[in-house]
């Protein structure tokens, strides 16, 4: 499973007082099969970046994140992208779509990328209220309709690990409802979640909890529903 | 996903059309430019060829009107006559193998003619210069009233063509050769000194030197023998003819030779200018459009994209783009030079003859190519450059 030990990212500045800021400092964390893990902190405490260091999408300065034993970052970038599309679904924060595909070829894309057989779209979209955008452009959505579609991307190709980046940002509070409990059930499914968000109310799906402040992560009181 | 990048050309139609231009733009300028000189190289060996004589004796007064070169290589009507005489002197120098009289006769554009046109009469028993290129369209002898036409001129063949009043009878007609010759029409001797005397009833004054057309003639085509030198034959040809000039075909090809490789260097120069502008051009917009799709790049990445299938990803798709925008100014150009080949040739000055369809096509498949290659190399620094980065930053820097 998903393990992060002692990892940390330093920055250098081109201005400032001083040349390098580490927005992620010394953090270990695992993400259990079966639980919605949420980190909740400012902006600019360093959440988005251990999202990124989990998902082998930014090469940490410091320490290691394992995938069942093996160093991801040790992995050459075709393995380490291979395993990213089959086994981690990332929902990034902002907009995430392909510009020149459709909604149904974004939730298809990482199938696709490997000519996998294509996910069942459909319940997704349905499940997520954009069933009837299937063929709709990204051009043609609104903020909270791309963030659903993000999601269904990430869980349509039944990954086995979700890192879910303010993944509510952009919803109004009957689909920010309804986006925590497919999280929930994708938990109940077997699926290690890790929610990085604002929106306290994630708390209550959380079975762990942890709050980012300057770059380190500390555990805080769950309140899981 | 194989059709991604097709879908990401035919969804952004904008900056697709933008890419082909720039694109259409250099494969215009490689085989619009090439054709060019290829064609002016192409109606210079034709010339050399059609000419087939070491030395031509044209009266002095041709020789200082320039109006003997100009038939040539601009098609323009001229006559211009000499004594048969001379004929007779040439033969007799040593180290001339053959020499062949040729008689011209500029027909008018007035109601006694069809149309006006430089009419070349040759003797077939002494002939070495026409009658091999006669002899690929009409292979027997030209009779009385019989005339085998230059590819320009508007007459097929069985039809008659009205030389002063004269009904001149089409048996052939001539391959191109992109010169002057193209537009002329020949016969016998015996054709043309009647058409001479009909000329001469109609009241057009040719200056003839004699009181008899059969003593007269306009030029004289000499091969020298093997061994001997053309340039002391041709001093020789000068000191025994009465008022004319010898002139080595050699020297009037260096002349177009010259004017040629001013052009190709010239055309050269400007592809040259145009690719490196192109190629810079080219550059800057694919690194500003790599950078405009930044993001979308890294969407690619988190979904599993590895550098390698990213970066094949771009060069396919700018590969397309460039071979389809090459494709464009192919046509374009072939649009361009084709139908107006004759402008061309007049606005130059110089013999032009397209190519066989043949080389056409390689020199436009190599043009496409480059534009596809060249198109391919521009966005290849920016798609290793952004496959270098992580996916993470880039995302971190547009959130």
């Amino acid at each position: 499973m998903l393990k992060a030990e002692n990892v940390g990212k330093m920055y250098f500045r081109k201005s400032g007082q001083a040349n390098y800021f580490y927005p992620v400092r010394d953090v270990s964390l695992t993400l259990t099969p079966g639980a919605v893990t949420v980190l909740t902190g400012r902006s600019g405490s360093g959440k988005t970046t251990l999202l990124h260091l989990l998902a082998g999408l930014l090469t940490p300065s410091e320490g290691k994140v394992y995938w069942d034993g093996t160093d991801l970052y040790s992995l050459p970038d075709a393995a380490l992208s291979r395993l990213r599309n089959e086994k981690i679904g990332v929902i990034p924060q902002g907009r995430s779509a392909v510009d020149t595909l459709t909604v149904l070829e974004n939730v298809q894309l990482p199938a696709a990328l490997y000519r996998r057989r294509m996910p069942d779209a459909a319940p997704w979209l349905a499940s997520l209220g954009i069933g009837h955008l299937a063929q709709a452009r990204p051009a043609e959505l609104s903020g909270g309709e791309l963030r659903r579609v993000a999601i269904a991307r990430a869980l349509a190709s039944e990954p086995e690990v979700i890192l879910a980046d303010e993944p509510t940002g952009d919803l109004d509070d009957e689909n920010t409802e309804r986006v925590l409990r497919i999280f929930r059930q994708a938990a109940q499914a077997g699926k290690a979640v890790f929610l990085v968000t604002h929106e306290l109310d994630a708390l209550r799906y959380a079975d762990f909890a942890y709050r980012m402040e300057n770059g380190c992560m500390t555990p805080c009181e769950t309140q899981m529903k | 996903m194989k059709s991604l990048p097709v879908k990401n050309l035919i969804r952004k139609p904008g900056r697709t059309a933008a890419l082909m231009l720039l694109t259409a733009f250099l494969a215009l300028a490689v085989f619009g430019g090439s054709l060019v000189v290829l064609s002016l190289r192409q109606g210079l060996n034709s010339l050399e060829a059609r000419l087939g004589a070491d030395i031509i004796v044209v009266p002095s007064e041709a020789q200082s009107k320039v109006s003997f070169q100009n038939m040539f290589l601009q098609g323009t009507t001229g006559a211009f006559y000499m004594d048969a005489e001379n004929l007779k002197r040439v033969r007799e120098i040593e180290g001339v193998e053959k020499a062949a009289p040729q008689i011209f006769l500029a027909s008018l554009k007035a109601d006694c003619c069809s149309v006006k046109i430089q009419v070349i009469g040759f003797d077939p028993q002494a002939d070495f210069t026409v009658q091999p290129w006669i002899a690929q369209s009409y292979a027997r002898e030209l009779g009385e009233m019989d005339v085998v036409v230059g590819c320009k001129v508007e007459a097929g063949v069985g039809e008659i063509l009205r030389i002063y009043d004269q009904r001149c009878k089409v048996v052939g007609r001539l391959a191109a050769t992109g010169t002057g010759l193209d537009t002329a029409v020949y016969c016998n001797l015996d054709t043309i000194r009647l058409l001479l005397q009909a000329a001469e009833e109609k009241g057009v004054s040719h200056k003839v030197t004699s009181d008899s057309a059969a003593d007269q003639v306009s030029a004289i085509y000499v091969k020298v023998k093997v061994g001997y030198d053309v340039g002391r034959v041709n001093t020789a040809i000068q000191g025994h003819t009465r008022k004319a000039s010898a002139v080595r075909t050699r020297s009037m090809i260096t002349d177009v030779s010259d004017s040629l490789a001013g052009i190709s260097r010239t055309v050269t120069g400007l592809i040259g200018a145009v690719w490196v502008l192109a190629f810079l051009i080219l550059l800057i917009a694919f690194a500003m459009i790599i950078r405009e799709r930044r993001r979308e790049f890294a969407v690619l990445r988190l979904a599993g994209m590895s550098r390698r299938m990213l970066s094949g990803l771009i060069l396919r798709e700018t590969a397309l783009c460039s071979l389809l925008g090459g494709v464009l100014g192919v046509c374009a150009a072939a649009l361009l030079a084709f139908p107006f080949a004759t402008l061309i040739e007049t606005a130059l000055g110089l013999p032009y003859l397209t190519p066989d369809l043949r080389t056409v096509a390689l020199l436009a498949a190599a043009a496409v190519a480059a534009a596809g290659i060249v198109g391919s190399l521009a966005s290849a620094g920016a798609a290793w450059r952004l496959s270098r980065v992580d996916p993470g930053t880039i995302l971190r820097e547009g959130a």
